[in-house]
């Protein structure tokens, strides 16, 4: 832990471009002007548990999607599979089950391609360093023309899946209590069979270029805002990496199992979550750690890590080179989760081949009742990593109480952690140099925060605003 | 003495019987006039005028209306038209109404119509108001917020159900749809398969548990503007 702030001198470096919604990043120096602690600030939030309260359970898979610009199918779905549990429907049909996981990986496919043709290609193409004019996707545009479209189709592609299961590409209405509202019809099947082989091809072309970079810069990337941590996802019953649905397993930096095949209602036994004054965000953390050793990453590199394999002959072929690099052992490297983001890419397309191939989506039978339930837990594992819906719901059937652990929330620390271990490598001084600024930042993508769903505690904390000069004099203290 | 009459809407001459309305021999006559608070089958209410046109050179409310031998309608409009934006627009702003997240996105009249004039944003500022929800019925519901006060669920229920169960409390900007009863709807006899369900054109007064089981695409309004069903009979029985 930091020494007291008072002696702590403060940096603040605001925003972190290309992250979707906005940070802060606050550095604060000891005497000898080493990074002591890093924060990563959120300055927007929504106040969202808050504003389901009162709603019809009905309503909240759709009412969620508003949580978040850039995953809402993944708060859309994770809100639905809770309500199939408020209202009685352990096992959804085969239709039902397949079509939201066709959903599912359409927006994994969509959100990974985004945020690795767009905000992470520059970064791995022009170097670090490399005049942030430059260092963008117009650069990579220009330069690079073919992965530009590739990235643009990927990303399409996916949200063409969405449209077919959700019914429009952003904001659908597909998943249900109980079931979904729609099957694929044969049309619909026919016309993303169309394009498929084409992703295919073009996924593995990502693939390989997140492998070849991190292999080629394996020395130096190994370091580059890297600390080892514990790795939380959930997995299928035989260990296997599931996105949509799963039990709940945390491992050490070691590869050890801290917990494993937790039903996730039993989640709330598992881990709890820290409210630090200074953050909107909330931090969670492994129970049995404690909060100072509890925390853990979420999202592909965890995810990757916590698989003991991925049931797609790709991805699984990936998945065997990726833990090769670290002798089987969790891989630790900040800068790896864009290689186990492509392999992610890869096996949503595989998946996809899969359902699309299945009679299951033509079926008639889409919604199922069962008894009416007061509280529901789900988890599915979003792009960005797990995302915890957990709600109660009256006898009226209004939502009494909602609680989201979103997955950026999850690596609020990790993302710290990085940053501080990039700040004290590159921090010269009390200059904020253009370098510094751009290691941050290429750290912080790593980990694609998305900001503006991460932070929902409104009304819960007090909000402590404190400024200091270089000397470390408090200059002026705001609480709320 | 004929009991037929000429008139004429847009300066086409139209027949019709003695004692229509502009609003139903507009309708017989393949021309859709916009409505709100008006049902077929219920009594006219002529509250909201959404139906507003002009007749014999003043506004009028063509839900409640009779046509007049030779009397000349204005239905189409410019000032027509902005009359019945600035009344739509109004709607939206004084109520809550979040299309986005609205289980009755898809088949609301209200913004079926906003849609129809092509309406994006109201040009009032939004009151924001403070509306209850009545949720303690088991299968029925009234949302306060999506509320427009067009009295189509209550002349419904009345008229077509038989029932006693909805009225109108409270005046001005306080004035409200309740329950015939004290506690709410939980201790009326309301039905979901009642008529009065079906009368809603907004979100207010909706089943529960069902929200969005139609997918977009299925919706009543995905396709085609509302009053397009009038419109295509008229060109149907043309050809
Ligand atoms: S429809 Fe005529 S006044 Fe409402």
């Amino acid at each position: 832990m930091a020494q007291s702030i008072e002696k702590l001198n403060r940096i603040a470096i605001e925003p972190v471009t290309r992250v979707e919604g906005h940070g802060k990043v606050t550095l604060l120096l000891d005497d000898r002007n080493h990074v002591r602690q890093a924060r990563f600030h959120i300055v927007e939030f929504r106040g969202f548990e808050r504003f389901i309260q009162g709603r019809p359970y009905w309503e909240v898979p759709v009412i969620v999607q508003r949580l978040c610009g850039i995953c809402p199918v993944s708060h859309h779905l994770a809100a639905a599979k809770a309500m199939d549990g408020i209202v009685g429907v352990d096992q959804l049909t085969p239709t039902a089950e397949k079509m939201r996981r066709l959903m599912h990986y359409g927006q994994i496919l969509q959100s990974h391609a985004l945020h690795f043709f767009h905000l992470c290609s520059p970064d791995i193409l022009f170097g670090f360093d490399a005049d942030p004019q430059i260092r963008n996707v117009i650069g990579v545009a220009a330069k690079h023309k073919d992965l530009a479209v590739q990235g643009v189709m990927l990303r399409k592609y996916g949200q063409e899946v969405i449209k077919r299961t959700a019914g429009k590409k952003i904001h659908g209405t597909g998943a249900i209590p109980g079931g979904i509202n729609k099957n694929l019809s044969i049309t619909e099947r026919d016309e993303l069979l169309k394009d498929l082989a084409q992703m295919k091809e073009w996924g593995l072309g990502a693939l390989k270029l997140a492998k070849d970079y991190t292999v080629e810069h394996l020395d130096w990337l190994a370091d580059f805002g890297s600390f080892p941590s514990n790795h939380l996802s959930i997995v299928r019953e035989d260990g296997a990496m599931d996105l949509y649905h799963g039990r709940l397993r945390a491992i050490d930096a070691e590869g050890n199992k801290i917990f494993d095949q937790v039903a996730v209602p039993r989640y709330i036994d598992y881990i709890a979550e820290e409210v630090r004054p200074w953050s909107y965000m909330k931090f969670p953390f492994i129970k049995s750690l404690g909060a100072e050793k509890g925390w853990y990453r979420v999202g592909p590199l965890a995810r990757v890590n916590t698989a003991d394999f991925i049931d797609t002959p790709l991805a699984e072929e990936a998945r065997r080179e990726f833990m090769a690099v670290t002798d089987g052992k969790p891989n630790n490297i900040t800068m790896a989760y864009h290689w186990a983001r492509m392999i992610e890419l890869v096996h949503c397309i595989e998946k996809i081949d899969e359902l699309l191939h299945d009679g299951d989506l033509q079926g008639e039978d889409l919604v199922l009742k069962g008894e009416r339930r007061p509280e529901a837990v789900a988890i599915v594992e979003a792009p960005r990593g797990t995302l915890f819906h957990h709600y109660k719901v009256d006898e009226n059937d209004q939502v009494v109480m909602a609680n989201l652990i979103v997955s950026t929330t999850s690596n609020n620390e990790p993302m710290n952690q990085a940053v501080r271990k990039v700040a004290d490598q590159y921090l010269d001084g009390h200059q904020i140099t253009e370098g510094l600024l751009n290691h941050i930042e290429v750290a912080i993508r790593a980990y694609d925060p998305c900001l503006s769903c991460a932070t929902h505690a409104l009304g819960r904390m007090p909000l402590l605003v404190q400024l200091f000069d270089s000397r470390g004099n408090l200059l002026d203290r705001k609480t709320r | 003495m004929s009991n037929t009459i000429t008139f004429s809407i847009d300066g086409k001459e139209i027949e019709c019987k003695a004692g229509r309305t502009i609003l139903d021999a507009a309708e017989e006559n393949g021309i859709y006039i916009p409505r709100l608070c008006h049902r077929k089958g219920v009594s006219p209410h002529g509250s909201c005028r959404v139906c507003t046109v002009i007749a014999n050179g003043k506004p009028m409310a063509a839900c409640t209306t009779p046509v007049t031998p030779g009397m000349v309608v204005e239905n189409d409009a410019e000032e027509v038209t902005a009359m019945r934006k600035a009344i739509i627009e109004m709607l939206f702003v004084e109520g809550n109404h979040f299309c986005m997240f609205c289980e009755k996105s898809g088949n609301c009249e209200l913004q079926a119509l906003a849609y129809r004039f092509g309406i994006a944003a109201p040009r009032y500022p939004y009151l924001f108001p403070h509306r209850e929800i009545d949720f303690g019925h088991p299968d029925v519901f009234i949302d306060h917020n999506r509320c427009i006060l067009c009295a189509r669920c209550i002349r419904t229920s009345r008229e077509i159900d038989g029932k006693e169960v909805l009225g109108f409390v409270e005046r001005g900007p306080r004035k409200k749809v309740a329950a015939n009863a004290e506690h709410g709807l939980r201790e009326t006899e309301i039905a979901v398969g009642d008529e009065a369900m079906a009368a809603c054109p907004v979100g207010a007064l909706m089943p529960k548990h069902v929200g969005y089981q139609v997918p977009i695409g299925k919706r009543e309004f995905d396709h085609e503007p509302i009053g397009s069903d009038i419109e295509k009979e008229a060109k149907a029985s043309t050809k």
